[in-house]
């Protein structure tokens, strides 16, 4: 063979080889999905591939929420941005400010001439990320609740019955005394996500501002209001019973979620999305109820709002990739698809359809624990109060009000001050965030 | 007539040093350079939005009480993991030191915890000693002591500085023992035959003549402690309970990488870099004529 002939060859083959490659658009997907979550998310970028030839969803695992997000906004200013990021609902609003950086969703499926009606969404999932004009800029992927969580083991053991779980804060004080005096003396009760559940969800459960400006969805001028008399009040009880462990304080986080899967906290109010963690891992019989409120609150309980994550496109990006990204959209948008993922991974579904179909399936007869946060989100139509939080830096911000309630259960500060503390440094990182972005 | 090779070309000496100085240049100036002229800046995390500030961010910075919070908190914890790792080091090299069965068995396993990773130090830390799940915290807990550093800042400074002391003491291990050993034998001998006690001998001959080690071991242990810990206070207690275990480094990383402030975070990087400056001077122009070579 001569030299030539065998170059020829050489690049005949290559040309056969690599022809698929070549026509095929990548779309790089970043998430911050671990354990099931993330053989979910594999799983679907693998059927979505193989439904189609022209494009091919890449899915990288960076890390966690806030990692994932701060890998996005290095590589967008590094000018290599994914196509598709996973944002955590706290990263809402700085994602909307960044009109540069994001291409809204809802505009993207127009231009890429898919068929797309904002209206087949819940209005409680897909209101949380849409603008004040029902624009819909992030599309929706695992969306959770707060619910409590409870172990009817040790219900049955206090001498409580687990089929009437308690329905206000006060209830749960006192079983959370009857559960402590049966044996469950470290823990009667503990929340996880420290702030998210006793500020956010609270807030929005018992109809009260968080804060102005509709929480921050009607303007950036938005000023925190969580210095009430019913959060200093609830604070309160929360300090007084962490003195002798009725309540025990669980970090900022979900990390303590595993005291109740290990039986050592009988109740823990936290995610929805902790469903397949505690169908796998709890050793006793347990149940799931909505959160508490305070009874003395005219309209409580209210609706709740919207935890987990949405999926960002990029800007920035060719025609032909936002046609991608669009076609994998509609292809998670499938009913049966959503039905599926809902009954699987325990998030909620994202469309009327798909949560009309497993109703009808009667799933939720046999499993009525998965449709507690639909209820609750669903539970009375939204207000000023409730539609949804939108406030900038609060991942700064939630971290700065987790001290303050971290001094306050120490006994270092008062409820309070705690609160006035937090509101005070809070409302600096709104102006902060403010002046960033309407510049 | 002088017969000595010179070299005239004033270019061939940077030649020389130019790879050096490149590397110098490329990974410490122009980053140390990058941060100043960052720390003038406010902007958005998208990098969208830029607006020159002069000196804005040093101002919010001097008036927040939560930044001389921080310092405090990176004063006592700097300084008490530096005393702890240095002393339970030079303990350890001296008794290895030793003649003893197994010496170098003891050798190798005290230099391991070196090779581990900071961030998954904190990870083995917090396993221990966390509050509910922990082992070592379960039976703390059996003996009636309520350990909690999940609210407690002053349980959450002690795992802190646990995981840290035991971080550095395998490499302060090792340059003590280098400097036991390069210690002649004849002067401790002679004491010994003098009848000077072990303790005696060992505060008149041995720690002095290893005050270079020390000195040493104490630069890079203030740096190790003012830089390198923040892995360890990520993973075990993300800077809380109410910023009890924040350190500046942990500050600069809080504020920068998780709160996308990056003006006030070089601010911050800005003025440790100037510190750790001013400390290593003060050290090599005070502390140093203390040593003896």
């Amino acid at each position: 063979m001569t030299r030539r002939s065998f170059t020829a060859t050489l690049f005949a083959f290559s040309a056969l080889t690599s022809v698929p490659a070549l026509a095929q658009t990548e779309i790089q997907w970043w998430h911050a999905m671990t354990g099931a979550n993330n053989d979910v998310v594999v799983k679907l970028a693998e059927e979505f591939n193989a439904s189609q030839k022209d494009y091919k969803v890449v899915v990288s695992y960076k890390g966690s929420y806030p990692d994932t997000m701060n890998a996005g906004i290095a590589a967008f200013r590094a000018g290599n941005a994914p196509h598709i990021m996973q944002v955590f609902e706290v990263g809402t609003a700085t994602m909307m400010a960044a009109k540069g950086a994001i291409k809204p969703v809802q505009e993207m499926m127009k231009e890429a001439g898919e068929a797309f009606d904002p209206k087949a969404y819940l209005p409680a999932v897909s209101g949380y990320y849409s603008t004040s004009k029902g624009e819909l800029l992030s599309f929706p992927f695992n969306s959770s609740s707060t619910v409590m969580w409870i172990n009817n083991d040790a219900f049955k053991k206090a001498g409580l019955d687990p089929a009437k779980p308690p329905k206000t804060w006060p209830d749960l004080f006192d079983s959370a005394k009857k559960l402590k005096a049966a044996g469950y003396d470290k823990c009667g009760f503990a929340t996880a996500w420290i702030t998210w559940i006793n500020l956010e969800q609270f807030s929005v459960w018992h109809n009260v501002p968080l804060s102005t400006k509709a929480n921050g969805i009607d303007g950036f001028d938005t000023e925190l209001k969580f210095n009430s008399p019913l959060h200093v009040k609830h604070l309160a009880n929360l300090v007084e019973l962490q003195k002798d462990k009725t309540f025990d304080y669980s970090g900022r986080t979900n990390t303590g979620e595993g005291r109740f899967t290990a039986g050592e906290c009988p109740v823990m109010i936290t995610s929805s999305g902790f469903y397949g963690n505690v169908k796998a891992n709890a050793k006793f019989e347990w149940s799931n109820a909505p959160m508490p409120y305070y009874p003395e609150v005219a309209g409580a309980p209210q609706n709740s709002t919207l935890g987990g994550a949405s999926l960002w496109v990029m800007g920035g990006k060719k025609a032909d990739e936002y046609k991608g990204i669009a076609k994998f959209f509609t292809f998670l948008s499938d009913t049966d698809r959503q039905a599926k993922l809902h009954t699987d991974s325990g998030y909620l579904p994202i469309t009327k359809a798909a949560y009309e179909k497993v109703k009808a399936s009667g799933f939720y007869k046999t499993n009525p624990y998965l449709e507690t946060p639909l209820l609750e989100l669903t539970n009375k139509e939204p207000t000023e109060n409730s539609r949804g939080l939108r406030l900038g830096n609060m991942v700064q911000m939630r971290d700065d009000w987790a001290e303050e309630i971290e001094a306050a259960l120490a006994g270092k500060k008062s409820p309070q001050e705690a609160l006035d503390a937090a509101v005070k440094r809070g409302n600096e990182r709104l102006r902060a965030f403010e002046r960033t972005v309407t510049r | 007539m002088e017969k000595r090779v010179t070299f005239d070309g004033k270019a061939l000496p940077y030649l020389l040093l130019a790879p050096q100085l490149l590397v110098t240049i490329i990974f410490f100036y122009w980053p140390a350079v990058q941060a100043v002229w960052q720390s003038f800046l406010i902007q958005d995390a998208f990098g969208l939005s830029t607006e020159f500030v002069w000196f804005e961010n040093y101002q919010t910075l001097f008036s927040r009480p939560e930044y001389f919070r921080s310092l405090v908190t990176t004063l006592i914890f700097s300084s008490v993991v530096a005393f702890l790792s240095l002393s339970l080091s030079l303990l350890l090299a001296v008794q290895a030191d030793k003649q003893i069965k197994f010496a170098s068995g003891y050798k190798t396993l005290l230099i391991w915890p070196y090779a581990v990773a900071p961030a998954i130090a904190g990870v083995l830390w917090l396993f221990m000693f966390q509050p509910s799940l922990g082992l070592v915290s379960q039976s703390i807990r059996a003996l009636g002591f309520d350990w909690n550093p999940l609210l407690n800042g002053d349980h959450a400074m002690a795992l802190v500085v646990m995981a840290a002391t035991w971080k550095q003491i395998s490499y302060n291990f090792l340059f003590f023992l280098a400097g036991l050993q390069s210690i002649p034998k004849s002067v401790i001998e002679a004491s010994a035959i003098d009848g000077a006690s072990p303790m005696r001998r060992f505060w008149t001959i041995t720690f002095p003549l290893l005050s270079p080690t020390t000195f040493y071991l104490l630069v890079v242990n203030i740096v190790y402690v003012f830089f390198d810990t923040f892995g360890i206070i990520d993973a075990t207690t993300g800077g809380g309970p109410s910023k009890a275990t924040e350190t500046l480094v942990y500050k600069v990383f809080h504020d920068g990488r998780l709160g996308g402030d990056l003006g006030g975070s070089a601010a911050q990087s800005v003025i440790l870099m100037v510190m750790v400056i001013g400390l290593t001077a003060i050290q090599f122009r005070f502390v140093e004529k203390k040593v003896q070579y």
